[in-house]
C-alpha cells in the first residue's frame, strides 16, 4: 500500500538543552550537564533554541526521502517529531492518516526508527533485542524467531548473534539498529544519520539494503549531511538548515538551480569593483558573489575553460590572482550557494 | 491499551531479573541476613537484647528488604536507560501508550520487592534461632499491606528513577536511603520514639515507617504498633502520590 508523511508548519522551541541526538554532533557523546543550582535560575528564562521554525513538506509513499543539512540544523529534531519523540511546539505531523501527537499508537505501528546513536537494550543478546521487539509489535513466537533469523543472516551477525551487544563493535551496533527496525516490517522506516561512523563496506551494504528494502514499497526517510549519500541514494532531498527549509526537490533539480552549476572559488590579493565588473563580463559566468576579505565566489556554466578570462580580467583590473579551486554541480554547492557556507563548516 | 505490548515488557524484564538471579538474591539478601545476625542473634543470645526483640526486628527487616529491592529493580535501570545511550527508546517506541511504560515498571518493580521479602521471612528465621513469634492470624491484612509496601517502593523507586541521573546515584544512597533506613522504624517500634516527640512525627514523613509498622502490625501484632486500618490508609495515600509524581516525570523524562 504505502504510506506517505505530512509534516505542516512544524515549529519546535527547546527551552532546555535540546537532546544530544538532536543537538547534533554524530557521535559525540556530549552529556547534557545540569545546571548548578545559581545558573539554573537565570538560564531558564535565557534559554531558547529555536530548532524548527515552520517546516512544511510532503513525503511521497514509497520514496527515498532525503534530509540533508549540517549538524544543529534541525534535521533530528523532525525525525523526532515524526518518531513521537519530541513535542513539537506548535504544527502538525502525519504518517499516513495518522496525526503523529493525538493517534501516537497507530503511528508507532507503522513505522520503524535507525536512532543516530545505537540504542540497544544492552540487559539482552543481539538475537534476544530483535525476538523481544518483535514481540513488542505483538508478532507471534514462530514469527519473531523466523523473522530474527532472517535479519541476524543478512545483516552478517550470525557469529555474535547470542552475545550481549555491550562488546559490539560501533558498526555492529548500527547493524543491529537497523536489523530491530526492520523487525516489525514497517512500512516507514527512519534513519537518523545511518552512515555516520561506519566503514565503507558497511556502508555500501547499508545502501543496498535501504534500496532494496524500498523495492518492497516501503516509504524511507533518512538524514545525513554526506552529500554523496544524498546525492545516491535519494529520489528527493530537502535541504534544511537552522530550522528552516531551503530547499526542495530531486538531486537533479537541486543541482540544475544553481545558477551555472560550476563553482569557482577565486583568492585574490584584493578585491575591487574594476575586478568584478571584468568577472561578470566573462561569457559563460552567471553569477559573482565577493566574499570577504579577498577571495570571490563565480557561478558558471564551465569551469577549467574559464581560467583564461579570469587571468585576464584579473590582469586588467590590477590585482594578481593567488588561488583558484574549481568545483562541479553538486549539492554541496548549492548547500554554499544558498547558505553562504559549507556543509562542514 | 496493547496488553501484548504489556505483556512482552513484562517478560523482558522477568527475563533480565532471571538471567541476573543469583546476583539479585546475594544483593537483596545478604544485609537483611547481616543485620538480622548481629541484631536478632549476637545481640539477644548474648543477653544484651530481649529475646522478644527479635519479634520487633523481624517485620523490619521485611520492610527495609522490600523497600530497596524495589526502589532499586525500578530507579536503576531507569536512570542508566535514561541516560545518553537511551536504551529505554525500544520500548518507547513500541505501540502502546508511553505512560504504561512507566506502569509495566512499576509492576514488575513490585513483583521484584514482594519476591525479595517473601525470601527473607524464612532466612531470617533460619538465622535468628529461637525466641521468634511471628502471627500468621492476619492472611488478609498481611496481603494488602504486603502489596501497598511493595508498591510503594516501586512508585518511590519511580519517582526517583526520573528525578535524578546517574552522577547523584551515590548521593541519593547516602542523603535519602542512609536516613530512611533509620528513621524508618525498623529496628524499632514507632512508640518507641515517644521520648523524642518532635522526632516521633517528623519520621512520619519517611514512608518507610509506615511499611515497618504495617508489617510488625500484621506478623507481630503482640508488639506495640500504629493500627493497621490506619497504616493501610496512609500507604494508600502515599502510593497514589508516588504513583502520579512518578508518571509525570516519567512522561516528561520521555520525551524531549
Amino acid at each position: 500500500m504505502g504510506i506517505g508523511i505530512r509534516i505542516e508548519e512544524l515549529r519546535k522551541v527547546y527551552d532546555s538543552p535540546p537532546p544530544s541526538a538532536a543537538r547534533g554532533g554524530g557521535f559525540s557523546f556530549t552529556p547534557t550537564r545540569s545546571a548548578g543550582p545559581k545558573e539554573k535560575k537565570d538560564k531558564k528564562k535565557k534559554m531558547e533554541v529555536v530548532a524548527l521554525n515552520g517546516i512544511s513538506l510532503e513525503i511521497q509513499a514509497g520514496e527515498i526521502f532525503g534530509l540533508l543539512g549540517p549538524n544543529g540544523a534541525g534535521k533530528s529534531t523532525t525525525i523526532g517529531i515524526l518518531t513521537t519523540r519530541t513535542v513539537p511546539t506548535s504544527g502538525r505531523a502525519f504518517i499516513g492518516e495518522y496525526d503523529v501527537w493525538k493517534q501516537q499508537v497507530n503511528a508507532k505501528l507503522l513505522i520503524g526508527v535507525v536512532p543516530q546513536r545505537p540504542n540497544l537494550d544492552f540487559a539482552l543478546t543481539a538475537r534476544e533485542i530483535l525476538t523481544f521487539h518483535g514481540a513488542y509489535f505483538g508478532q507471534s513466537a514462530k514469527e519473531r524467531n523466523r523473522r530474527a533469523d532472517e535479519l541476524i543472516e543478512k545483516f552478517k551477525l550470525n557469529d555474535r548473534a547470542d552475545h550481549m551487544v555491550r562488546g559490539f563493535s560501533g558498526g555492529m551496533m548500527q547493524r543491529l539498529s537497523i536489523a530491530r527496525a526492520m523487525m516489525h516490517d514497517p512500512e516507514v522506516l527512519f534513519l537518523d544519520e545511518p552512515s555516520a561512523g561506519l566503514d565503507p563496506q558497511t556502508r555500501l551494504l547499508l545502501w543496498e539494503v535501504i534500496r532494496e528494502y524500498n523495492k518492497l514499497g516501503k516509504t524511507i526517510v533518512l538524514t545525513t549531511h554526506y552529500m554523496d549519500e544524498a546525492d545516491s541514494l535519494c529520489e528527493r532531498l530537502a535541504i534544511i538548515d537552522h530550522g528552516v527549509i531551503i530547499a526542495k526537490g530531486t538531486p537533479q533539480e537541486l543541482k540544475a538551480s544553481i545558477p551555472g552549476g560550476y563553482l569557482l572559488r577565486l583568492r585574490f590579493d584584493r578585491v575591487n569593483d574594476e575586478l568584478l565588473k571584468q568577472l561578470r563580463a566573462i561569457s559563460g559566468v552567471t553569477e559573482v558573489r565577493p566574499k570577504e576579505p579577498s577571495s570571490t565566489d563565480v557561478y558558471a556554466d564551465r569551469g577549467g575553460t574559464l581560467i583564461s578570462g579570469i587571468v585576464n580580467s584579473a590582469q586588467a583590473a590590477g590585482v594578481e590572482l593567488r588561488d583558484v579551486s574549481i568545483s562541479e554541480p553538486s549539492l554541496e554547492n548549492l548547500f554554499l550557494h544558498h547558505t553562504g557556507r559549507s556543509l562542514r563548516d | 491499551m496493547n496488553w501484548k505490548t504489556f505483556y512482552a515488557m513484562l517478560s523482558r524484564d522477568g527475563h533480565v531479573a532471571r538471567r541476573n538471579l543469583v546476583p539479585m538474591l546475594m544483593q537483596n539478601l545478604l544485609q537483611p541476613m547481616l543485620l538480622t545476625f548481629v541484631f536478632g542473634r549476637v545481640l539477644t543470645t548474648s543477653g544484651m537484647m530481649q529475646m522478644s526483640y527479635k519479634n520487633v526486628l523481624l517485620p523490619g527487616i521485611i520492610a527495609i528488604s522490600m523497600v530497596l529491592s524495589g526502589i532499586q529493580a525500578v530507579a536503576m535501570p531507569l536512570i542508566a536507560e535514561f541516560q545518553f545511550t537511551r536504551e529505554i527508546e525500544d520500548r518507547l517506541l513500541a505501540p502502546m501508550e508511553m505512560h504504561w511504560l512507566a506502569v509495566e515498571k512499576v509492576i514488575a518493580g513490585m513483583i521484584q520487592a514482594i519476591v525479595s521479602g517473601l525470601v527473607v521471612i524464612p532466612a531470617a528465621w533460619l538465622v535468628m534461632g529461637k525466641g521468634l513469634n511471628l502471627s500468621f492470624e492476619h492472611p488478609v491484612e498481611f496481603v494488602v499491606v504486603c502489596l501497598l509496601v511493595s508498591l510503594l517502593s516501586s512508585a518511590g523507586g519511580l519517582t526517583l528513577g526520573c528525578s535524578i541521573g546517574q552522577t547523584q546515584i551515590g548521593l541519593m544512597f547516602s542523603m535519602v536511603v542512609a536516613p530512611m533506613m533509620m528513621f524508618g522504624c525498623a529496628y524499632y517500634p514507632w512508640s518507641a520514639l515517644a521520648a523524642f516527640p518532635g522526632l516521633q512525627y517528623a519520621v512520619l514523613i519517611n514512608p518507610l515507617v509506615y511499611a515497618s509498622e504495617g508489617l510488625r502490625g500484621t506478623l507481630a501484632p503482640q508488639v506495640p504498633h500504629i493500627p493497621t486500618l490506619l497504616i493501610i490508609a496512609s500507604l494508600a495515600v502515599i502510593d497514589t502520590v508516588l504513583l502520579v509524581v512518578g508518571l509525570k516525570k516519567f512522561t516528561k523524562k520521555a520525551v524531549s
